[in-house]
């Protein structure tokens, strides 16, 4: 019997190498395949059984085929790794790894979102002679071994919700949350809470988790991996992989594929190569701390030399961090840097913490994601201008809170002192006053009637046809810019003639008077950014800065570079974004503008530390913080994970401008997707949409490529956002200037200098 | 009484509805390359967010137009002389022979031998207690309707009015809405059929349902 089992082992084992390496031939394997053969045929010939000795010698073949294997191992190999359902998986970890647990929010099928597993474990550990249990939260995707309903641990928007909820019962209890990222993607359903929209608000409510948090990477498929991923420590397992899109979906894109047609092994094999995935390129860029060695050909839930690893690691992780921040450092906080042994188990430490050691641990976390991506911009700002940079940030900090905290606030205390007064001494007045006025009314004869005079210009104005040194009669267009598309003389029909029955429009017309808004239903034909800069944010008479930032090619994909250049020279930027100081009706303002024409408005690691600075200027000046998204395809994929982690580097910077009482407006238009909405746009609570523009996680294509689900013609419209509540408003384009402004009055922090 | 052989022979006769597409205004017309003889296709997809064939295109102040085919079937004619020339609207461009299918058939024969009761203004319409449990418990064709019997419901805005048949006595042979639907002002509801043709229409039904053959 144990021999049957320990031969179905080994068939196990042969067909996972089979699987792993597609269909190449490899010399090992065919060895392997040719011995276990041999074996199977001679076993059923003698049904008495193999020998022992003949198996153990087997066994060791494989083992040490395996290794051999394991330095041959391709990008793409590893992809195949971790999709494999003999790889382990969360459920594997909680019962290895961990001395119990409980599920918490949903069992199995019976869960709001079953590819989304919360628990709560405990380690159980000996200090002295006493037993103490730690308690941690564990969160993280559940792929299952083939588990259908677990949807291959593709989270919809309530697991993630789940998720959020969790994090916070564990801030309340304080204890470390465990993340475990074993995702390949989040699955694109647009509803409430909204697939981009959730993963914004993990992102933005991690960014302030007052708790320790130690992810572990398996699996991480951009905005479903970020979802958990924002933590204090990342741990990789050797054979995972983190990307910002799957191989064949970056090899979709490479090849331009339509819907439907499939990429070829070798251009998928290349992406992934190109898109530096595996645990090793990640550690050298930076975006994960540690990686954990794994198994031969990755780990099983048969490996339990490797879930001892584990356990060590996330303890040693979790006591790292703790130490980190706690006020009383030890020698324990030495032993534990230093500790490279099985010891981690020997070093105690509680791993709850102070409200002083939590805002240390905090900030940590803060300036360590915003140092990341360094290396994967180019800053081609001299040295003497960023010195003067610095200095004047510096004098704007000091100078806000001169003349807005320590000035402002005693001046409006005493404003508010004042106004207060000045209503109690109105009502005094009335009181008083009023019994003798109508008194003295009684008393003297014909004071009421008195009519007031009409005066001969009241006169005049309200009987004249029209005034046209008043600017009532227009002369050209009223906009500031207009459209060169405006300069055609044809027609052009609106794409709601259908059911609108439009007429048809004359272009010079539509671009120039109507700021390309269909005067009969309302659409909005696709606008040029610079129409916004010129009409809306005053770009001519604002300051702006960062220029100097330039998109590069940090992971040298191949032909990227001659791309890019074609970018720069046709819109004449150095990257998607622009940034500037601008006033809007006398309101000064920061915007950071998304531009679709650079690379379809996709945001890399020059893009991401520009809006970063924009939102640390707006910090330190007081000023509103508006992000217009002209249009943003996503994550520039060619940045690989550099482009990722722009999500919660700039959605910490968000928060930290938000906590600092400021306000963040996000206003998108045309086309906007993906990383971006599912972090730092999405996070705000004041978003609002052009008419006519389409928001939402994946695209169209990108639904019924993942899903297989065709999705309806206007799933994506800003009127659907809005009905789910994913937007907060829809605004006319020729009304954004005024709408704008009337928010910058009405809405957000405490900190602005104009409040 | 209505004949519903000679009705038949009428649509075996020619199976086919012929669709005019006219230039839907004025302009150039430039057709694509569609020959007579050729099969078009309408629009498609689960939304039909994928227009049929491209069958012209029209130019209107520089403004070209796509016309594509309005529904699946053979190209009968292109009217190419008029290629390259400016066409006022209402000018027939391409012919195309649409071969009715098994259910249009169907629909169509039912609508000339039925009685249909027509909705009196658009609302949802349910029917009354009584006739809705016969409905669903012996199947259409059980209940009998003559003139003057109450037997809707008349839904809309939460005021709920009984409605009363009028037209010849008979039994509901089919029934045009669903539930919980609105139904336009002046759309059929139900059709009734004559006790007495009762077997000659479904004969003829299931007659086209083995016979008929639909064109590919």
């Amino acid at each position: 019997m144990d021999r049957e089992r320990r031969i179905q082992g080994l068939r196990d084992r042969l067909a996972y190498i089979r699987d792993i390496f597609a269909d190449r031939d490899d010399e090992s394997i065919r060895l392997l395949a040719a011995k276990f053969g041999e074996l199977l045929e001679r076993h059923q010939a003698k049904p008495g059984g193999v020998k022992r000795e003949e198996l153990a010698r087997i066994a060791d073949l494989f083992d040490f085929s395996e290794r051999k294997l394991d330095t041959t191992l391709t990008p793409m190999d590893r992809v195949r790794i971790v999709r494999h359902p003999q790889r382990i998986c969360l459920k594997d970890i909680l019962e290895n790894v961990y001395d119990n647990y409980t599920e918490i929010g949903g069992r199995g099928e019976y869960n709001i979102d079953p590819s989304m597993l919360i628990a709560r474990a405990v380690f159980s550990r000996r200090v002295g002679d006493k037993v103490t249990n730690q308690m941690v939260m564990v969160i993280g995707q559940e792929k299952g071994h083939g588990e259908a309903f677990r949807n291959g641990g593709s989270v919809k928007p309530w697991g993630n919700a789940k998720a959020l909820h969790y994090m916070k019962v564990a801030e309340t209890e304080n204890i470390p949350v465990h993340t475990f990222v074993f995702t390949p993607g989040a699955y694109p359903v647009e509803d409430w809470p909204g697939a981009a929209q959730q993963i914004a608000r993990n992102l933005y409510d991690m960014a302030g988790l007052r708790v320790p948090v130690v992810a572990v990477f398996s699996e991480g498929g951009s905005g479903g991996a970020e979802a958990i991923g924002l933590a204090d420590r990342r741990i990789m397992l050797s054979h995972g992989y983190y990307s910002v899109i799957s191989p064949e979906g970056a090899a979709a894109i490479e090849a331009g594929l339509r819907s439907g047609e499939r990429a070829t092994p070798e251009l998928i094999e290349k992406c992934a190569r190109q898109l530096c995935i595996t645990a090793g390129d990640n550690l050298q860029n930076g975006y994960v701390d540690r990686v954990l060695q794994e198994p031969p050909l990755g780990a099983r839930p048969s490996h339990y030399d490797f879930f001892r690893e584990l356990r060590r690691e996330l303890i040693q992780t979790t006591n790292e961090v703790v130490s980190s921040v706690k006020s009383m450092k030890l020698y324990r906080a030495m032993a534990v840097r230093t500790s490279k042994t099985d010891d981690a188990e020997s070093i105690y430490m509680r791993w709850t913490l102070s409200q002083s050691a939590l805002d240390r641990l905090v900030e940590q976390r803060q300036r360590k994601f915003r140092s990341m991506s360094r290396h994967a911009r180019l800053d081609g700002t001299g040295v003497v201008t960023r010195a003067v940079a610095a200095t004047k940030g510096t004098i704007w900090a000091a100078h806000s809170f001169l003349r807005y905290d320590l000035l402002g606030r005693q001046k409006k205390r005493l404003n508010a002192m004042f106004e207060d007064l000045g209503a109690e001494a109105h009502l005094v007045r009335h009181k008083v006053l009023m019994p003798l006025k109508k008194t003295l009314d009684k008393i003297l004869p014909g004071n009421g009637t008195a009519q007031p005079k009409v005066g001969e210009a009241v006169k005049e104005r309200l009987t004249r046809l029209s005034c046209p040194e008043d600017g009532a009669c227009l002369v050209g267009s009223e906009w500031a810019w207009t459209s060169p598309r405006s300069q055609e003389d044809r027609t052009i029909s609106c794409p709601n003639v259908r059911t609108h029955h439009c007429p048809d429009l004359w272009v010079p017309d539509l671009f120039g008077d109507f700021a390309g808004v269909c005067p009969s239903c309302g659409h909005h034909f696709p606008m040029e950014y610079r129409w916004y800069l010129q009409n809306v944010f005053d770009y001519s008479e604002s300051k702006e800065f960062n220029q100097q930032l330039e998109s590069i090619n940090p992971l040298g994909y191949e032909k990227f570079d001659t791309k890019l250049d074609k970018a720069k020279e046709r819109t004449g930027l150095k990257s998607a974004c622009i940034t500037f100081e601008t006033s809007i009706e006398e309101v000064d303002a920061v915007v950071a503008v998304l531009c679709a024409p650079f690379r379809g408005g996709s945001v890399g690691a020059a893009e991401g530390e520009k809006f970063i600075r924009a939102a640390e200027r707006a910090t330190r000046k007081r000023q509103p913080f508006i992000a217009y998204v002209h249009g943003t395809a996503g994550i520039r994929i060619q940045e690989g994970v550099n482009g990722v982690i722009q999500m919660p580097r700039c959605t910490i910077a968000v928060r930290r401008y938000i906590d600092a009482g400021g306000l963040y407006l996000v206003l998108y238009d045309t086309n906007s997707y993906a990383g971006p909405v599912a972090s730092f746009l999405g996070c705000s609570p004041y978003q609002f949409a052009v008419q006519s523009s389409n928001i939402g996680f994946a695209g169209p294509g990108v639904i019924s490529e993942t899903t297989g689900i065709a999705v309806p013609p206007n799933y994506h419209k800003a009127y659907h956002a809005l009905s789910r509540g994913h937007i907060h408003g829809i605004w006319d384009r020729r009304e954004v200037k005024k709408n704008l402004h009337q928010s910058l009055l009405t809405m957000g922090g405490r900190n602005l200098y104009y409040r | 009484m209505l004949n519903i052989k000679e009705l038949l022979d009428k649509v075996k006769a020619s199976p086919y509805r012929e669709i005019v597409v006219r230039a839907p205004h004025t302009g150039v017309v430039s057709f694509a390359a569609v020959k007579p003889g050729e099969k078009v296709h309408g629009p498609r997809g689960e939304f039909l967010e994928k227009p049929g064939t491209l069958l012209a295109h029209l130019t209107r102040e520089k403004n070209e137009k796509p016309i594509p085919a309005p529904e699946k079937g053979v190209i009968e004619a292109v009217h190419t002389q008029h290629e390259g020339q400016f066409v006022e609207a209402g000018e027939p461009l391409v012919t195309i022979k649409h071969y009715l299918t098994r259910k249009e058939v169907i629909e169509l024969i039912l609508q000339e031998a039925l009685y249909l009761f027509r909705a009196p203004e658009r609302a949802k319409y349910y029917f009354v207690p009584e006739v809705d449990q016969k409905l669903k418990v012996s199947g259409k064709r059980s209940v009998k309707v003559q003139d003057g019997m109450e037997f809707l419901i008349v839904s809309r805005m939460k005021r709920e009015t009984p409605l009363a048949y009028s037209g010849p006595e008979g039994i509901i042979y089919s029934v045009y809405f669903g539930r919980g639907d609105n139904v336009d002002e002046g759309e059929p509801l139900i059709g009734v059929c004559p006790e007495d043709q009762l077997t000659v229409i479904q004969d003829v039904v299931a007659r086209i349902q083995s016979e008929w053959e639909e064109e590919a």
